[in-house]
């Protein structure tokens, strides 16, 4: 398969990008990693005219900590994040969902802004970076302005960002140290996009869930911060019926296709049951 | 669309062309270099046939314009035998191990095990079959392969090959 002609673009500077995005229009793309966009360029589903490689473009890739935060570039890739000791220090749900992304050769080359931006609802990035109350940097020609992952996703492949702007970097405040946390995903095999998967992330006190943060992929048009499931966690010890409970609330705002990966019935009872399991790990991990 | 120049050094040796935006890695080594040991399988990311070296990852090259690699540092299946054409160990344990019945795949899965074994030069089997998750084989059900890598890693460190228990 090969794809429509397109002019390529290598700018050096976010601000050259930029320029580049606002002078072409509409008939440019980004390209990040690439692993979305040249598949559905092969299939002519995408035409862009021109794309603008953010590759060469220096300090999009990386992660620091910045006070109580983690920043991680656009550019940094999921297996940059899987090698990563200060994410595995402080927030290792990362590691755990990066590697349940594709296989081991996407991985080189996928990043973080790629797979956050593109609005795909069978990412797997988006829902944890809700869970996570991420807050995604976007830079256009007006300067640079910031917004909530919960506040990013509109539809499928439909997102806040204007398209000359670029997605710079994600910050995700810290979490507490001994908190609980799991990303759980139920797949037809390596590679494949979610049936259903669910991020969690809890604190507990006294054998007592404190706080409680939910994100579900896959199961509708968007990625889901589901609100009242994490809710019904609050305040428990935990106990399977207040798992329960979380599991029918996350059930209960899904709406998930009929396609190959089982009908909308099957996926939405799949999503419950990824967030009974995802909430039992976290449980064992924060020592209740 | 007119072409623009690409240079990259390609199994050690440096070159340089002209070639379309949107000419894919794998069409450039192939019909441009001439390079057709790396395969095309299902030319959509998921079959690993592809798999090549790229600045120390491996990558799937029917999934990268060949502009993205300007000035990369690319292995193919044909850099891996030595000058003299004695085989690397990880085709002399496809070999000694039948890790290959139709052979289609191979390329594609000796470029993905060698980098694993950069990565983890002793890998379990569990680390194996996870390393290579990214590539299919239809034919041998992977347990040659498997053995075929760790055949190659004993062979890397210098130890006796020796087969696990079943």
């Amino acid at each position: 398969m090969i794809p429509g002609s397109f002019e390529y673009h290598r700018p050096v500077s976010l601000q050259d990008a930029i320029a580049l995005l606002v002078q072409l229009g509409d008939d440019a793309s980004p390209l990040a990693g690439g692993h979305s966009l040249i598949p559905v360029m092969k299939t002519r589903l995408a035409t862009p005219e021109h794309l603008v490689d953010l590759a060469g473009i220096s300090g999009l890739k990386g992660i620091r900590r910045q006070q109580d935060h983690i920043v991680i570039g656009a550019m940094t890739t999921q297996s940059d994040m899987i090698a990563s000791p200060v994410l595995a220090e402080t927030l290792p749900i990362i590691r755990e969902t990066s590697l349940l992304i594709a296989d081991p050769q996407i991985r080189y080359v996928g990043t973080l802004g790629g797979n956050v931006a593109n609005g795909d609802p069978g990412n797997d990035m988006p829902a944890l970076m809700m869970c996570l109350d991420a807050e995604y940097r976007l830079a256009g020609k007006n300067g640079e302005r910031s917004i909530r992952a919960r506040e990013f996703y509109l539809g499928a492949y439909d997102t806040a960002r204007r398209n000359d702007e670029i997605l710079t970097e994600v910050r995700i405040p810290i979490p507490p140290e001994g908190h609980g946390y799991a990303y759980e995903k139920l797949k037809r095999k390596v590679g494949d996009y979610a049936v259903a998967a669910a991020a969690v992330m809890l604190t507990a006190s006294n054998g007592t869930c404190r706080t409680a943060s939910i994100g579900l992929t896959n199961v509708a048009d968007t990625p889901l911060f589901a609100e009242e499931a994490a809710r019904a966690l609050v305040g428990t010890r935990l106990e399977p019926a207040a798992i329960a409970n979380a599991a029918k609330a996350a059930e209960g705002i899904t709406n998930p296709a009929s396609d190959g990966r089982g009908p909308s019935e099957y996926r939405r009872k799949m999503a419950g049951v990824m967030v009974r399991r995802a909430v039992e790990r976290a449980k064992a991990r924060a020592g209740m | 669309m007119p072409k623009v120049q690409v240079k990259m050094t390609i199994n050690k040796r440096e070159v340089e062309a002209m070639v379309e935006p949107r000419m894919l890695l794998i069409h450039f080594l192939r019909e441009q270099m001439g390079l057709t040991g790396t395969h095309i399988g299902c030319d959509t990311s998921h079959c690993g046939a592809c798999t090549v070296d790229l600045n120390e990852m491996s990558v799937k090259s029917c999934t990268l314009f060949a502009v993205q690699a300007n000035g990369a540092r690319i292995t193919t299946i044909e850099g891996m035998a030595a000058p003299d054409g004695a085989l690397h160990p990880l085709q002399e344990g496809f070999r000694q191990m039948h890790g290959l019945q139709c052979g289609y795949c191979t390329p594609g899965m000796i470029m993905r095990a060698h980098r694993l074994l950069q990565e983890n030069p002793n890998p379990t089997e569990a680390e194996i079959r996870i390393g290579i998750s990214g590539n299919l084989c239809r034919c041998t059900g992977y347990q040659n392969i498997v053995k075929s890598i760790q055949y190659a890693a004993a062979k890397i460190n210098g130890m006796p090959y020796q087969e696990a228990a079943e």
